[in-house]
């Protein structure tokens, strides 16, 4: 019997103040353990799905494409071509013959269709292992139709979802480079890493067109593939959050002497600075003033609102478990605005450097985590009494159960939670969940989802401590 | 999105658009949901795992639990029994189940891992403990679909847990199929009503459809028992509901037992229903309950009541081909004209049946099995309906095309109610007829000009 729960992962976990910051992290999962992690070639559909104008095309059995249709609300304000799910549905014949005539009269007959301005095909894992050569495929097929098809090389098992990240900025970098670079300003930037949810990209282009700040392409929400090919002619790189797409934004640096920002649009400080930022940046006292005058605007406009919402939040306790840590430190900032308190963070892919940051602006007492799994997270939730859990979608109905309220920051939101109005928006669903008067009808447990295994809620919390 | 389907129907052979169908691990792995103290084991690498998870939350709104073998680019060389072992190493020690059931994925399956083998050898070693017990079957997803790994799981259930016995008892078997938690509830509340002690399996009442008590358990109070479960091989008869979900694993009983069957269709619709109560006389020579009768007489007067506005609707229906065939059967019983039916679910069978169902009413109905939604909606445009009944993948073409849609078998993304309201059973079937009445009235009222709006229908 071990003498702690999954003694492999204790060093993924760490109470802030008990000992000096030291954090596991960037490992496989655990197998056996209930991971919330995703795959190679999730991580490389999240950041390509959202350029609508171009095809993708699933090579691989059914599944992979049935999970990734229509889920994202990654929304588009013209074509709409990526919210069909192709697949080339591999039966058993393909696997063992092999998948290459299937892609091929898949790709030509698509293409004939809809006419897209560019293809990608993923790979997931079978197509990995029995061998097909995607980019031989891919170069015929772009020759014949004269469009760019691009091989995403995202086969699942061959890490997780920042892997697939870096597999979709290479497929990314293909494009970059190929178009023309007339008519773009001096002042102008590429956005990177959002992907226009509940069309937050749409806020921050506001604000950028009202400080005089061009945008060349939205890499990749909203995304058009003429735009990315062109997008090398921006004077800078502006990469949001998680950094999915930071790897694009290292290359077109190495290639075009692009520079590289990172921002996040979530929250009031980082919304503030990330625009101010970009002002600094172009040296150019107009725009100054006109990000001055805009964040003044937004603000006084915020502040009363705000302050309803902090009158009653002020106090709670909150976790966060993300994907991205990048996203969590925005999300600690939010938090305290509305005066509460984060008591658990963590995410399924953050690096040292990640949690390193993390540490430094959590309070004392707060559990940080890398990779975890739902006993963990629920046990957490209890220790720490929480009253709002910020997740994905395995994680809602986690907190639910435990009489806990939620909110989606995950691909699943229908609000627009970045922006100065996304704040706003945050804090209206935080206070509709938290406030929510069902709570007063769910009978309170102590022992809660650990019933039945309370010597491990024991165990979990030793190992933290 | 919604005007990319072109009206002109072309065949493909290479290609899926908009799937009716998904994979075979998410099946087995809700089917194994449906033992008291399971923990579904992926063996496969990571993704696949999170997605039938996130995809059965959105369905049923419960947490789902599942771990894998995370399987790493050194696993798909060199086969994936060290990380089996060491999961299910871990697995006992922390999650403490009494079964764990691994389902594989098409990437073990292609590398071709021997689980049989694999699982023997861990259980020689000792890494399972003594009352526990770790099953598994085969899923590759290039086979047949999500209602196929929910039929191998349910028959590996048989493999490994029957215990043959010569003497038969008083109980007989009933295998569901991949119906909703509370689908299980109510067949499992028919067959008490009328007396007859019977092993339900999968059953996933009271673990997807857990209530809420301020307190979850990582493994809920409900599902079938392994000693139930071993029991099965000593019931004399087993009823088989529908032969793509439920069929192999009671013909794996009759094999390893020698345990007959019944196979008979869902019991969704009014004569499936009819069939079900006849097969439970037949084999226990009990009698429906007068509450039974009195909701079957209810279910006939409602039918009654409205017969008028069914009359002649044209409708298409996609899903499951054991939940299409019953359904399409429903539809016909209430004087509705079933046009376009279609399975992604790959099978003669569901295209002989549904000729059988349609030879008098519409012999001329566009039938498919493994088809997609693309082609779905290519018929529609060729031949408009009045109403649609699917899963939520329906919505779009619903849209599209401007007509009334009930929402109708797996997944459910979008609303709520299919885990907690049954449409098995007579009830079952009042309320998918409420639910059908509901969007066809709608209809009437938002189309109706102004001097025709009137309060009484
Ligand atoms: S690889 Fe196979 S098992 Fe995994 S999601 Fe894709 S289709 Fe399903
Ligand atoms: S098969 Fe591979 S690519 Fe597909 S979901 Fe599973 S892990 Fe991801």
């Amino acid at each position: 019997m071990a003498s702690a729960i999954f003694k492999e992962r204790e060093k993924q976990v760490y109470l802030k103040g008990s000992r000096p910051f030291d954090l596991e992290c960037e490992k496989e999962s655990l197998a056996g353990a209930v991971s919330q992690r995703a795959c190679v070639f999730c991580g490389s559909r999240v950041v390509l799905y959202p350029i609508a104008d171009a095809l993708h095309l699933v090579h691989g059995p059914v599944g992979c494409a049935v999970y990734t249709w229509d889920i994202r609300g990654a929304l588009s304000s013209g074509p709409e071509l990526h919210r069909l799910s192709f697949s080339t549905d591999l039966q058993e014949k393909d696997v063992i013959f092999g998948g290459e005539k299937k892609l091929y009269s898949a790709l030509v007959e698509l293409i004939d269709r809809h006419a897209p301005k560019a293809a990608f095909v993923y790979s997931t894992c079978i197509v990995g292992i029995i061998g097909d050569d995607l980019e031989a495929i891919c170069r015929r097929v772009s020759e014949e139709k004269n469009i760019p098809v691009i091989p995403v090389q995202s086969e699942g098992f061959k890490g997780n979802k920042r892997a697939g990240y870096n597999a979709a900025c290479r497929a990314l970098f293909r494009l970059v480079g190929e178009g023309s670079t007339e008519g773009i300003s001096p002042y102008s930037v590429n956005i990177l890493g959002d992907f226009n949810l509940a069309g937050e990209l749409w806020i921050i282009r506001d604000y950028f067109k009202r400080m005089g700040v061009q945008v060349v392409a939205n890499i990749t929400g909203d995304g058009r593939v003429d735009d990315i090919r062109r997008a090398h002619g921006a004077a800078l790189n502006l990469v949001q959050c998680s950094g999915a797409t930071m790897d694009l934004a290292v290359m077109m640096k190495e290639k075009y002497g692009t520079p590289v920002m990172r921002v996040s649009y979530f929250g009031i400080e980082d919304m503030a600075e990330a625009l101010y930022g970009i002002a600094r940046f172009f040296k150019e006292p107009s725009i100054m003033e006109r990000t001055q005058q805009l964040v003044r605007e937004e603000l006084s406009a915020l502040y009363p609102e705000l302050q309803r919402y902090r009158k009653a939040l002020s106090g709670k306790k909150a976790a966060i478990y993300v994907g991205g840590a990048f996203k969590a430190f925005s999300l600690v900032k939010a938090f305290r605005h509305l005066g509460m308190k984060v008591v658990m963070v963590g995410s399924q892919t953050g690096t040292q450097e990640d949690y390193r940051e993390l540490e430094a602006i959590t309070d004392d007492g707060t559990i940080i985590v890398d990779d975890s799994n739902p006993l963990e997270l629920s046990a957490f939730l209890q220790e720490k009494e929480v009253d709002i859990f910020v997740g994905g979608v395995k994680e809602r109905p986690i907190a639910y159960k435990l009489g806990v309220g939620f909110c989606d920051h995950n691909h699943e939101r229908k609000e627009a939670l970045e922006g100065f109005v996304g704040m706003l928006n945050f804090a209206k669903e935080v206070y509709s969940s938290v406030m929510s008067p069902v709570w007063r009808f769910v009978p309170k447990n102590s022992q809660g989802m650990l019933d039945g295994l309370s010597s491990h809620k024991e165990k979990i919390l030793r190992c933290v401590s | 999105m919604l005007d990319m389907t072109p009206p002109g129907i072309a065949e493909r052979s290479a290609l899926t658009i908009n799937p009716a169908k998904t994979c075979q691990p998410i099946g087995a792995l809700y089917a194994a949901l449906g033992i008291h103290e399971c923990l579904p084991h992926s063996h496969g690498s990571q993704g696949c795992c999170a997605y039938h998870r996130s995809h059965l939350t959105r369905h049923y709104k419960e947490p789902v639990m599942a771990a894998t073998s995370s399987f790493t680019e050194g696993t798909a060389v060199f086969g994936g029994g060290a990380n089996l072992r060491q999961a299910i190493k871990n697995i006992f020690q922390i999650y403490k189940p009494r079964v764990v059931a691994v389902h594989t994925t098409c990437l073990s399956e292609t590398i071709g891992d021997d689980l049989s083998t694999l699982i023997a050898k861990a259980k020689d070693d000792g890494l399972i403990p003594e009352g526990s017990f770790v099953i598994h079957t085969n899923t590759p997803s290039y086979v047949g679909s999500h209602v196929t790994g929910f039929s191998n799981m349910t028959r590996s259930m048989v493999n490994y847990f029957a215990e043959p016995a010569k003497q038969k008892k008083g109980q007989i078997n009933v295998i569901p199929g991949f119906v909703e938690p509370s689908d299980m509830r109510h067949i499992k509340m028919l067959l008490n009503e009328m007396g007859v002690k019977a092993v339900v399996f999968p059953d996933t009442s009271d673990v997807l459809d857990a209530p809420q008590t301020g307190s979850h358990r990582f493994y809920p109070k409900g599902g079938v028992t392994v000693e139930a479960l071993k029991s099965t091989g000593s019931s004399k008869k087993t009823i088989a509901m529908g032969s793509f979900a439920s069929e192999a694993a009671a013909q794996a009983l009759m094999v390893k037992a020698d345990v007959p069957y019944d196979l008979i269709d869902l019991p969704i619709g009014i004569a499936a229903t009819d069939r079900f109560m006849q097969s439970l006389m037949d084999i226990t020579g009990k009698e429906p309950s007068e509450r039974i009768l009195d909701d079957r007489g209810r279910l006939v007067d409602m039918m009654t009541d409205n017969q008028q506005y069914f009359y002649g609707k044209k409708v298409a229906v996609f899903g499951d081909p054991d939940h299409v065939i019953s359904m399409t059967e429903f539809l016909v019983s209430m004087d509705m004209i079933p046009i376009h039916i279609l399975t992604g679910t790959p099978g003669k069978r569901f295209e002989q049946r549904i000729r059988e169902i349609l030879k008098d009413v519409a012999p001329d109905a566009r039938v498919k099995a493994a088809g997609d939604l693309f082609e779905l909606h290519q018929w529609i445009k060729a031949e408009p309906v009045d109403l649609l009944m699917g899963n939520t993948y329906g919505k779009h073409i619903a849209r599209a095309e401007d007509v009334p849609f009930v929402r109708f078998g797996f997944p459910i993304l979008d609303r709520v109610g299919h885990s907690y309201f049954p449409v098995v059973g007579y009830r079952g079937a009042m309320h998918l007829m409420e639910k059908i009445l509901g969007v066809l009235l709608d209809r009437k009222d938002r189309d109706a000009a102004e001097e025709n709006f009137e309060l009484i229908m």
